[in-house]
């Protein structure tokens, strides 16, 4: 039996930008939350392992209150319990933070665990920062972008795909992956899955006093990045049209981009036997 | 001790993966607004060759710790490595390339320094007050955010590659190399590689390709469609597709991009008779550059696009492999 924990972070919905195009800010609340994508996956991964092996299953998310609807979910597909650490000076944390935050939390909820699994990332700041980190917290090996997990012989068999290498692991127990959206796609919950987790689901919510978390190392404050100033780039884009035809338009790209697509594919493309005629007139 | 900023030297897929030579270019414009020098940080066994590189790509000095355990790429050791070489070197700034391995490696030096990381970044610039204005997108490349590490050192970023020019290789620079022993202390690697396999180059995901042409309902047949795969092998490119594509049995399920399918962040997108669907953007947000063709110039492709193309995908599609294959050819 393994004694595993997913960490689950709720982000905004695809279709909902928090960004407030009028004061240019970030929006601080969200109107709808979803779970993390990648997260849904470690869940799976960690279903799938539990179905196998028997085990038992923690969900931890940190965020605001409502931050509580990934638990509900989580628990519908198939968790065990769940914990949400919420507090205001827990708000604004960076990977740093967030990492020190989770694994107190872990440590203090799930001491014995065999496996903790985290997305790859996250869709909203997308950093991937806070598997390895929190892997450092706990001071248990990790591994990221994880396609497959197996247990064998008291460890962990891995199979990842990275920078063009397809890797084989072992780790010793205990230790923490970060699992990609390529492999284990999540189940739905079920109606009565749902239903049920509503009605009697454990969930325990903790504060930064019940963790008794350092206030330095916390939120905003507790930081050692600052977010100085975020904008929409799309805003800036030029969006040049172009219309005429097939060979004017590939003409004035050329013209116009051929820096920058033989940066991107490595070769030059600005010698072109036209120019070289040209020259030699 | 000079002030330093320091590359880590990812040299695993040197041929493929410039990014470490494009980090030593930046590092030497942000370095001459510091009066810093540019260090490159070599771990591995057999690397003179590497050495030699990065001097002649702007490496005004190479610290190198060379050993038999280090032949392939370990995350613990790298990470205790990095660590006491950073607590020994106090290094400014620490800039890594925004590959898997630097992706996993950094958030662990970052966290065994104490110190604050940011992530993926697509610029770098110094503030008046001599600190690193790191530059990186969130939200599948709809926001911005300028991020930077006050107080603690060294301050660190991740970088994605292809956004910085490389220093043309240079025989004629100098560089100071400083070799350090392995400390005899190392941890045990608790995370062992048991097996790996180089995978063939042709089999680039989606994900990682820096040039994606991403084709549409608007393509408007199969036969049509397969023009696309010539352009993209001209461009060293892979080939995406909308969800009628690919339920039209046009291309693979496999090459489905979008929320159902996958997430695509390359320099360049080229993107032919589509329309535009949320399902879709959601994906392609991150692409650096996006060329859409579409006979009609409002479609939400169209209006995202960096440029606009008003054309028949087709006659456009043609008239660019055209182009390629002259000037690839000269
Ligand atoms: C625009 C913007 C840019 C930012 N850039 C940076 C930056 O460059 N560097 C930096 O240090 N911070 C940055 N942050 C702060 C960062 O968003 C927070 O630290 C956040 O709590 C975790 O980062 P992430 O979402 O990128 O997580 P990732 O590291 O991408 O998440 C990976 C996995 O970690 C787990 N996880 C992450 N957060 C939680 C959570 N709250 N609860 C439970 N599990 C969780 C999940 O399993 C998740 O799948 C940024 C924030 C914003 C709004
Ligand atoms: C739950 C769900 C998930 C989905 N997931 C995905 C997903 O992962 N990926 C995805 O792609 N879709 C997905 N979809 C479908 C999505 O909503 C759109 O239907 C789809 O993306 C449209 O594909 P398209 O742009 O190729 O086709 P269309 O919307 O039909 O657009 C064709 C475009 O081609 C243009 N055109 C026509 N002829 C020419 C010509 N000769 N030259 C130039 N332009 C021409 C037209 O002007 C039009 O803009 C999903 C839908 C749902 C409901």
């Amino acid at each position: 039996m393994l004694k595993l924990v997913v960490c689950i972070k709720q982000v905004p919905m695809v279709s909902e930008l928090p960004w407030d195009p009028n004061t240019r800010t970030l929006k601080r609340n969200l109107a709808e939350g979803m779970m993390n994508p990648a997260c849904g996956h470690a869940l799976e991964a960690a279903l799938q392992i539990k179905k196998q092996h028997g085990g038992h299953i923690v969900a931890i998310t940190m965020g605001p209150p409502m931050a509580e609807e990934v638990l509900y979910e989580a628990i519908a597909m198939g968790a065990d319990r769940g914990v949400l650490l919420t507090d205001r000076s827990m708000a604004g944390g960076d990977t740093s933070a967030t990492s020190y935050t989770l694994a107190r939390a872990i440590k203090k909820e799930c001491p014995d665990f065999d496996l903790v699994l985290c997305g790859c990332y996250t869709s909203d700041s997308e950093t991937a920062q806070v598997g390895p980190q929190l892997a450092e917290e706990l001071d248990v090996p990790g591994a990221a972008y994880i396609e497959h997990i197996a247990v064998k012989d008291g460890a962990f068999r891995l199979h990842r795909v990275t920078d063009n290498f397809l890797e084989v692991l072992e780790m010793d127990m205990p230790g923490l992956v970060t699992v990609t959206t390529h492999t284990y796609m999540p189940r739905y919950p079920s109606l009565e899955g749902l239903q049920s987790a509503f009605a009697r689901s454990d969930i325990k919510i903790l504060n930064a006093r019940d963790l008794r978390l350092d206030p330095a190392k916390i939120g905003v404050n507790g930081s050692p990045t600052k977010i100085i100033n975020v904008y929409s780039p799309t805003a800036a884009k030029k969006n040049i049209v172009m219309q005429g035809t097939a060979k004017k338009v590939v003409d004035e790209i050329f013209a116009k981009f051929a820096d920058r697509i033989s940066g991107a594919i490595g070769k030059d493309l600005k010698t072109h036997y036209h120019d070289n005629k040209a020259c030699t007139k | 001790m000079n002030r330093s900023i320091w590359v880590f030297a990812d040299y695993r897929n040197y041929f493929q993966n410039r990014v470490t030579l494009q980090l030593l270019a930046k590092a030497n414009q942000l370095a001459a607004q510091i009066g810093a020098e540019v260090c490159a940080v070599v771990l591995g066994y057999k690397i003179d060759e590497y050495v030699a590189e990065y001097i002649a790509h702007g490496a005004q000095k190479v610290v190198v710790v060379e050993h038999r355990s280090l032949q392939k790429y370990s995350m613990e050791k790298y990470a205790v490595l990095m660590e006491r070489l950073a607590r020994d070197y106090q290094p400014e700034i620490i800039l890594i390339g925004a590959t898997a391995f630097g992706r996993e490696l950094a958030p662990r030096v970052a966290k065994r320094l104490g110190t604050g990381l940011t992530a993926d970044c697509i610029g770098l610039e110094m503030t008046e007050d001599g600190l690193l204005r790191q530059i990186a997108p969130s939200f599948g490349g709809n926001l911005v955010a300028e991020i930077l590490t006050p107080e603690h050192r060294p301050q660190m970023a991740t970088v994605r590659a292809g956004i910085f020019q490389e220093i043309p290789h240079n025989n004629s620079l100098h560089g100071e190399v400083v070799r350090i022993p392995l400390p005899k202390d190392l941890p045990k690697d608790r995370l062992r590689l048991i097996a790996y396999q180089r995978q063939p180059q042709r089999d680039q995901r989606l994900e990682d390709a820096r040039v994606v042409v991403c084709g549409g309902r608007g393509m408007g047949s199969k036969k049509k469609f397969k023009k696309l795969f010539e352009l993209a092998q001209l461009l060293a490119g892979e080939v995406g597709a909308t969800r009628p594509v690919v339920y039209a049995g046009w291309i693979d399920n496999d090459a489905l991009v979008g929320q159902a399918g996958r997430n695509i962040r390359p320099q360049i997108l080229f993107s032919f008779g589509i329309s535009g669907a949320i399902q879709h953007t959601a994906a392609v947000t991150d692409a650096e550059f996006i060329i859409a063709v579409n006979k009609n110039p409002n479609a939400t492709m169209m209006k995202m696009a960096d440029v606009a193309v008003v054309a028949d995908a087709n006659q456009l599609c043609s008239a660019l492999i055209k182009e390629l294959k002259d000037r690839i050819q000269t």
